[in-house]
């Protein structure tokens, strides 16, 4: 019987830990041996939802240093956990400290490591989803274990099943590394994409910076609506980084995805193509975007989108 | 200082990917430098234009790929080193960051710059891997950099926002898109980079042996994806918003 680790991130903490209980759910699912192991402040609190989620044993590390030390600190003291309990294989969620701390680890035992999962199928295999989505590749592992694969947020829908965890505490080796000196967040306002009912997004078609203002005065009117952005804009400077949705940036799943000005490329539609309905307004009709849209309408979004505000006020009366 | 930049030739990802043997087709097309190394490569020059140094392009990748270092080259790069080895096809990111690291070393660095991802795999795991195989620090995702003293300064690209991150040389750094606006290629720098230097090296050259060559991943199999039921598509003859409402009230979203 395999042995199955999952990766908790606490910089995913905005999310509440919502990967790693997607990937739990799944693995307990699978049968096997389930446990986490887990760095950061508020490791030990984290334990008990994944306990509830199917681990049943929690390595938790609380020292400041896991998170203050860019992939360091973390992957030494997971190799350490490895070597003593030799797990057949690693799932992490596929953020920025994550990826850091796999990429170490895989050179330290040689294991094989993939990324982009958005599948598992035991602990010597993974699929992946590649050109948008349009083909599902099913890759076969060898090497050394652990495996070691990183799996697309919402790739699984999480589940309590009603356990609990022992938890095991691990403190932080003393490793060089590049270090955190200041943390600086930016103020969010509205929902958060990844619990948005609706979202509303933005690419080059909109022209100018300016005109995300009428995709804000659209989403003010639709209860739980945010709004979204592709890597071209964000890149521009157009809006922030939090905005951006996709490969680089958030997944998302929203009731419905309305994309304005925006091509589909491979890098966003990653993020937002399994949204539940897709509307595309797009003045190319050739543009990828209408393949994927539930409902598409060719046209300039400046003079499209206006008008759809004020439909939308009449509709709610 | 000495300034390493990897990069990567890819299909140009302006058109369709095909598969061929269940791998990415990389030849009868156009192929490009990944537009996400570009900004690497302008770091480098930035750098080496401030603190003085040399910019080596090191790629790992078929003959083709001297194309992409001379594309670097051509911006203003000084040298190259391309690994090119038939036994390197189909090689996985830790093989990749294995003859990467030891082309690396044999080089000699101050610091290793690489995009955060290359724009066809995504997978964004060798630059960490090659930090760790060289004992380095890895400064990763950043959007903002610079060196005072001997000391990198990066701001990290985050969920939430963005961290100021300290990292002591050498160091393994890697840059968004967005954190510079890479140069074009002069005229100038396009015929002085068909004669820069560029080291051809094949995996015996490395001392990587066959085992740590070989890769650990193999396709099983691809398969389509399930289609997205086909939707309906209008020309806007001024209802097309009144559609996109419709469908909203129908969704039950308002």
């Amino acid at each position: 019987m395999a042995k199955i680790w999952v990766y908790g991130d606490p910089a995913q903490d905005s999310t509440g830990f919502k990967t790693t209980l997607e990937i739990l759910t799944k693995a307990r699912s699978l049968g096997g041996e389930v446990e986490a192991v887990v760095f950061g402040p508020g490791a030990t609190e984290a334990a008990k939802a994944f306990g509830e989620h199917g681990a049943t044993k929690v390595f938790a590390g609380d020292d400041a240093a896991f998170a203050d030390t860019i992939g360091t600190v973390a992957a030494t003291a997971l190799h350490q956990l490895v070597q003593e309990n030799q797990p057949n294989i690693i799932l992490f969620p596929m953020s920025y400290d994550a990826r850091d701390v796999a990429s170490r680890l895989s050179a330290k035992t040689g294991s094989t490591l993939m990324s982009n999962a958005t599948d598992f199928t035991g602990a010597d295999g993974a699929k992946t989803a590649i050109f948008g989505g349009a083909q599902i590749v099913d890759v076969k592992f060898d090497g050394p274990d652990p495996k070691l694969v990183l799996i697309r947020p919402k790739s699984f829908d999480a589940e309590p099943s009603g356990g609990t965890a022992e938890v095991v505490s691990v403190s932080a080796p003393t490793v060089e590394g590049a270090k955190v000196v200041e943390r600086h967040e930016q103020a969010a306002s509205g929902p958060k994409l990844e619990d948005a009912s609706v979202i509303v997004s933005g690419g080059r078609g909109l022209q100018d910076p300016s005109n995300f203002k009428l995709l804000e005065d659209l989403a003010a009117l639709i209860p739980g609506a945010a709004v979204g952005a592709t890597r071209a804009v964000v890149d521009a400077g157009w809006v922030p980084y939090a905005m951006q949705i996709g490969q680089t940036g958030k997944t998302v799943k929203p009731k419905v995805y309305i994309a304005v000005g925006i091509s589909g490329a491979t890098q966003h539609i990653v993020g937002m193509k399994s949204s539940d309905r897709i509307v595309a307004i797009n003045k190319d009709a050739e543009a990828p975007i209408f393949q994927l849209a539930d409902l598409g309408i060719v046209g300039d979004a400046l003079k499209v989108v206006p008008k759809l505000t004020e439909e939308v006020k009449a509709r709610k009366g | 200082m000495n300034v390493l930049v990897l990069v990567k030739q890819i299909p140009d990802p302006n058109n369709p990917y095909q598969l061929a043997n269940n791998r990415l087709k990389r030849d009868g097309g156009q192929n490009v430098l990944d537009p996400g190394d570009e900004f690497g490569v302008e770091a480098a020059l930035q750098l080496t234009e401030a603190n003085g140094g040399e910019v080596t392009v090191v790629s790992m990748g078929p003959e083709s790929a001297m194309e992409a270092i001379r594309r670097a080259l051509s911006m203003g790069a000084h040298k190259g080193v391309l690994i090119s080895d038939d036994s390197l096809q189909g090689a996985d990111a830790l093989v990749t960051a294995r003859v990467l690291a030891a082309a690396i070393k044999k080089t000699g660095f101050d610091l290793v710059i690489a995009g955060v991802e290359s724009t066809d795999g995504s997978t964004g795991t060798v630059p960490g891997a090659i930090a760790e195989l060289l004992g380095v620090p890895l400064a990763s995702f950043a959007k903002h950099l610079e060196i005072k003293d001997t000391t990198l300064h990066i701001q990290r690209q985050t969920e939430k926002g963005y961290d100021d991150v300290e990292s002591p040389l050498p160091a393994v750094l890697t840059v968004t898109a967005g954190v510079n606006e890479p140069r074009y290629p002069t005229f100038k720098g396009i015929m002085q980079a068909k004669s820069k230097p560029v080291e051809q090296l094949k995996v015996g050259d490395l001392g990587v042996s066959a085992d740590e060559a070989k890769a650990t991943q193999t396709v099983n199999e691809v398969t389509p994806a399930p289609a997205r039921g086909a939707g309906e598509k209008f020309e806007d003859d001024g209802t097309g918003a009144a559609k996109v409402a419709d469908f909203l009230k129908e969704a039950k979203v308002i």
